[in-house]
C-alpha cells in the first residue's frame, strides 16, 4: 500500500447487504451503499426530502447547532428548483475567461512561491490558501478577503476539542451579517450585493434566506476543497510518473480531474430523510428515519467500475457521483473543475516533482467503517522545473 | 466532415460541422443552449442529453448499459435519449438531428 491510497472501507458491507446502519446522536442512519440505490434515492425527492428540521440531513447531525435553513441544499422542489435558477448562472461564472484568468494568477503565485520553500505543510501552507484565495472569485469580492477566511483555520464550524462548535460557527454568523450589512449600505457587484437584490417567484430574498445561501458557500466549498487539492498534491508526490503523464498528454487532463474527484470522494455521503415507509434493497427504511446517501461507497462500486480500487488516469466511462446526483447536485462543482484544471495546468508548467515527506492521515469513522477523506497533515517538498 | 443539427427548446436549429471528437464537444465548443457538458464526457452529469430524430436512431445505436442507467434517472428521457459526450462523430452521423433535451 502507497502513503497516498485511499481504501473502500465499504466494500463488504456494499456487496451483502447494500446498506450499512450506524449510529448519529440517537437518530440512526441507513447509509446507502450501491451506486444504482444512491442514484434511484437522489432521484426521488419525494421520499427522501432534504426539507427537513435545519442540519438533519447532515451527518454528524447539526439540529443541535444551528436553526438556519440551507438553501438550496435543505429545500425541496419546487422550491428548490427557483432558488437553483437564481444561484446556477453565478455559480457558472468559473467557465468565463475573466474567473480562470483571476485563478490562475493565484495558483501560479502560490506554486512559484512554495517552490521556493525547503518544505511545506500542504494544508496550511498551500490547500488552505488556495481555497480561500479561490473564494473571493466566487463571491467577487476583494481577494483580502480571504486572510480572515484564513484565519478561520480549516474548519469553520469546529474547535479542536469539540467538533461540534457552535460558538465558533458563530463567527462565521457574524461575518456574514456585517457584509450584508456592508452590502445594504453599499451595493457592489459581489455575491452579497447580488443576492439583495435578487428575486425569487417575484419576491425579495429574505436577510435569513441569504445567510443560508451564503453559509453554505463557506461551508460545502471549504473542506471538500481542501481536501480535493491536498489528495491531489499528496498522489502527485507519490506517483511522479501521473505528473510527467499529466504533462505529456494534455489532453487528458479532463478526464483525470474526474477520476481523481471520484477517487477521492471528498463529500463521503449527505443524508435525507424518509417521508413515508419505505424500502432500499430490501431493507426497511421507517417514516421519519434518515438514510444517506454514500457517495464514496457508490464510486466504489465493483459492479459498474473497472477497478474502482485503482486511479485510472484516463478512465473514458466514469459514472460517478462525486458532486451527488440528480436535483441538488452540487452547485460548486464547476468552481471545483476549474480549481482543479488550473491547479494540474500550472503543477506540469511549473513542478517538475513533488517529495512526499511525511503525512498523517485524516480519517473519519462511520460505524465499525473508517474512511480516509484526507490528511491533518502533510509535508511535502516541491521541485521546480 | 458530419453535419450535425441541434434543435434547442426554443426551437432554434443550429447545423455544425466536424470530423472528430464527440457531439458533446462539438455543441460546447458552439455554446448550443442547453447542452453544458458539466463532466467533460465521462457519463457523470446527463448535461448533455438529446432525443435523436427518430429517422437517425438506426445510425447512432442504443446507449451502453451505463448510459441508460443514467437515463433512466432523468425526468425527460424517451426512447430517442442519448447522452451526447458518448457519440463519436464520424462520416456515419453525417445528417442527424438532434432535439436538445433541457
Ligand atoms: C470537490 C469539491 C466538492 C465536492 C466533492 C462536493 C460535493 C457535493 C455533493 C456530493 C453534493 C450533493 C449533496 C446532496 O445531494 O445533498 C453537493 C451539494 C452542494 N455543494 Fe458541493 N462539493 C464540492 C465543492 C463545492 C463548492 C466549492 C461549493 C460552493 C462554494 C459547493 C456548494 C454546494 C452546494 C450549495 C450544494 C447544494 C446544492 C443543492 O442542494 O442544490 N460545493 N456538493
Ligand atoms: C451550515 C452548514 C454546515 C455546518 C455547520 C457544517 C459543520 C461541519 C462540522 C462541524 C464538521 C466536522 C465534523 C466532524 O469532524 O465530526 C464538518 C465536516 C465536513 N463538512 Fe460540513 N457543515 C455544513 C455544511 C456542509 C456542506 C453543505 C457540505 C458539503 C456539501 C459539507 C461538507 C463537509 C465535509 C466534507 C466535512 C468533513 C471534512 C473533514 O473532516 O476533513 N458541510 N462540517
Ligand atoms: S457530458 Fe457529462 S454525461 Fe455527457
Amino acid at each position: 500500500m502507497k502513503p497516498s491510497d485511499h481504501l473502500d472501507p465499504f466494500q463488504q458491507a456494499r456487496t451483502e447487504q447494500g446498506v450499512s446502519k450506524i449510529d448519529d446522536q440517537n437518530d440512526p442512519v441507513n447509509m446507502v451503499l450501491r451506486l444504482k440505490d444512491v442514484r434511484k434515492c437522489a432521484h426521488n425527492w419525494k421520499t427522501y426530502s432534504s426539507e427537513a428540521t435545519p442540519g438533519r440531513i447532515v451527518v454528524p447531525s447539526e439540529v443541535n447547532i444551528r436553526d438556519t435553513r440551507q438553501i438550496p441544499f435543505e429545500v425541496d422542489p419546487p422550491k428548490h428548483s427557483a432558488f437553483r435558477e437564481l444561484l446556477d448562472p453565478w455559480f457558472k461564472r468559473p467557465l468565463q475567461d475573466k474567473y480562470r484568468d483571476k485563478l490562475r494568477k493565484q495558483i501560479s503565485t502560490l506554486i512559484d512561491d512554495v517552490n521556493q520553500q525547503d518544505s511545506i505543510e500542504a494544508i496550511y501552507n498551500f490547500s488552505l490558501l488556495l481555497q480561500s484565495r479561490a473564494l473571493t472569485v466566487l463571491m467577487n469580492t476583494p481577494e483580502s478577503e480571504a486572510e480572515t477566511f484564513i484565519s478561520w483555520g480549516t474548519h469553520v464550524f469546529r474547535s479542536e476539542d469539540d467538533p461540534l462548535d457552535a460558538a465558533k460557527a458563530q463567527q462565521l454568523y457574524d461575518y456574514i451579517d456585517q457584509k450584508i450589512d456592508e452590502a445594504e449600505a453599499n451595493p457592489s457587484d459581489d455575491l452579497f450585493s447580488t443576492l439583495l437584490a435578487a428575486e425569487v417567484d417575484g419576491e425579495r430574498l429574505a436577510r435569513e434566506q441569504i445567510k443560508g445561501i451564503i453559509i453554505l458557500t463557506f461551508a460545502g466549498g471549504r473542506d471538500t476543497v481542501i481536501n480535493m487539492v491536498t489528495n491531489t498534491l499528496a498522489y502527485l508526490a507519490d506517483h511522479p510518473e501521473s505528473l510527467q503523464r499529466l504533462r505529456d498528454e494534455p489532453e487528458i487532463h479532463t478526464r483525470a480531474i474526474e477520476e481523481l474527484i471520484r477517487y477521492f470522494s471528498p463529500l463521503t455521503h449527505m443524508g435525507r430523510v424518509a417521508t413515508e415507509d419505505a424500502q432500499v434493497c430490501e431493507h426497511a427504511v421507517k417514516a421519519d428515519s434518515r438514510i444517506s446517501l454514500c457517495w464514496a461507497s457508490a464510486n466504489r462500486d465493483e459492479t459498474v467500475f473497472e477497478n474502482p480500487n485503482e486511479v485510472v488516469l484516463d478512465r473514458k466511462l466514469n459514472p460517478h457521483v462525486a458532486f451527488g446526483f440528480g436535483h441538488h447536485n452540487c452547485l460548486g462543482a464547476t468552481h471545483a473543475r476549474t480549481i482543479m484544471h488550473i491547479l494540474i495546468e500550472q503543477l506540469v508548467s511549473k513542478v517538475d516533482h513533488i517529495d512526499f515527506i511525511n503525512a498523517e492521515e485524516n480519517i473519519e469513522q462511520w460505524g465499525d467503517s473508517k474512511r480516509k477523506v484526507g490528511y491533518h497533515k502533510l509535508h511535502l517538498t516541491f521541485n521546480a522545473r | 466532415m458530419a453535419k450535425i443539427t441541434f434543435i434547442t427548446r426554443d426551437q432554434q436549429a443550429i447545423t455544425l460541422e466536424a470530423s472528430s471528437g464527440s457531439v458533446m464537444e462539438l455543441a460546447v465548443q458552439n455554446s448550443v443552449s442547453g447542452i453544458d457538458g458539466d463532466c467533460g464526457g465521462v457519463c457523470s452529469c446527463a448535461t448533455c442529453h438529446v432525443h435523436v430524430a427518430p429517422k437517425d436512431v438506426s445510425k447512432i445505436g442504443a446507449p451502453s448499459e451505463i448510459e441508460q442507467d443514467m437515463l433512466e434517472l432523468d425526468d425527460n428521457a424517451n426512447e430517442y435519449s442519448r447522452l451526447c459526450c458518448q457519440m463519436e462523430i464520424s462520416e456515419e452521423l453525417d445528417g442527424i438531428v438532434l432535439n436538445v433535451a433541457h
